[in-house]
């Protein structure tokens, strides 16, 4: 089980590569990347804000609790704060499993989990301004799902 | 009592953190003694529907007991992934 949070620019395909390579017991790999958006051809950075050390152990527990709910061979949790260009990545998570059902369903329970659950903040920086991105219902309504 | 901010509450109350001392009993007790302090706590604080509070750097709610805890974060809705 791997946790980062970085300001760093970082590799998906490489993390993706390396991750679990040398587990036999491993079937099935599914991951998700998160990349900066840019909704109306405007946005020039997204800054993201985090709570040092409420994020890592936030995190931890989000990995803990998909650790128990399928069986696991490992999981990849990166997410970065600071600024972040437009078409960059924000974060990713990478599940292994025996199956893919377990690996699939463990990647959207931690997507939902750290949408909701993390602390972290973005505000988008574009030439009309600055704003803070407002959370949404439906994040929080899903995590009814689990 | 450590009291950090984030995001646009920081912005608002234009401090990161900030150290108080405070006989509180509660997180509510607590924004009453800010917000009486200065209007732009009032501000912040205006609408605890689109706050959250973390004590100690664990979620919690504004009904809770701040007997030894050191450090309460107050927050918008988390927009992480």
């Amino acid at each position: 089980m791997t946790v980062r949070v970085q300001p760093d620019l970082f590799d998906a395909g490489a993390e993706l590569g390396r991750f679990a390579q040398d587990r036999a017991d491993v079937g099935a790999v599914v991951s998700f990347t998160g990349v900066v958006r840019d909704t109306r051809g405007d946005l020039q950075e997204m800054l993201i804000e985090h709570y040092p050390g409420m994020t890592e152990s936030a995190i931890a527990r989000i990995t803990d609790e998909a650790t128990r709910r399928w069986a696991l061979a490992d999981v990849l949790v990166i997410h970065r704060y600071g600024p972040l260009k437009p078409g960059e990545p924000i974060m990713m998570v990478a599940t292994a499993s025996a199956h893919r059902a377990a690996a699939f369903a463990a990647a959207d329970f931690l997507m939902d989990y750290l949408k909701s659950r993390a602390p972290f903040w973005k505000k988008e920086i574009t030439s009309d301004g600055a704003s803070w991105v407002a959370a949404k219902e439906a994040d929080e309504d899903a995590l009814k799902r689990w | 009592m450590n009291i950090v901010y984030f995001a646009w509450v920081r912005e608002r109350i234009g401090l990161p953190q900030e150290t108080v001392e405070t006989d509180a009993a509660t997180v509510q007790d607590l924004i009453a003694e800010l917000c009486a302090r200065e209007d732009r706590y009032a501000a912040a604080f205006a609408d605890t529907s689109a706050l959250r509070v973390a004590l100690d750097q664990e979620l919690s709610d504004f009904g809770a007991s701040l007997a030894g805890v050191s450090e309460v974060a107050f927050f918008p809705p988390m927009t992480g992934g």
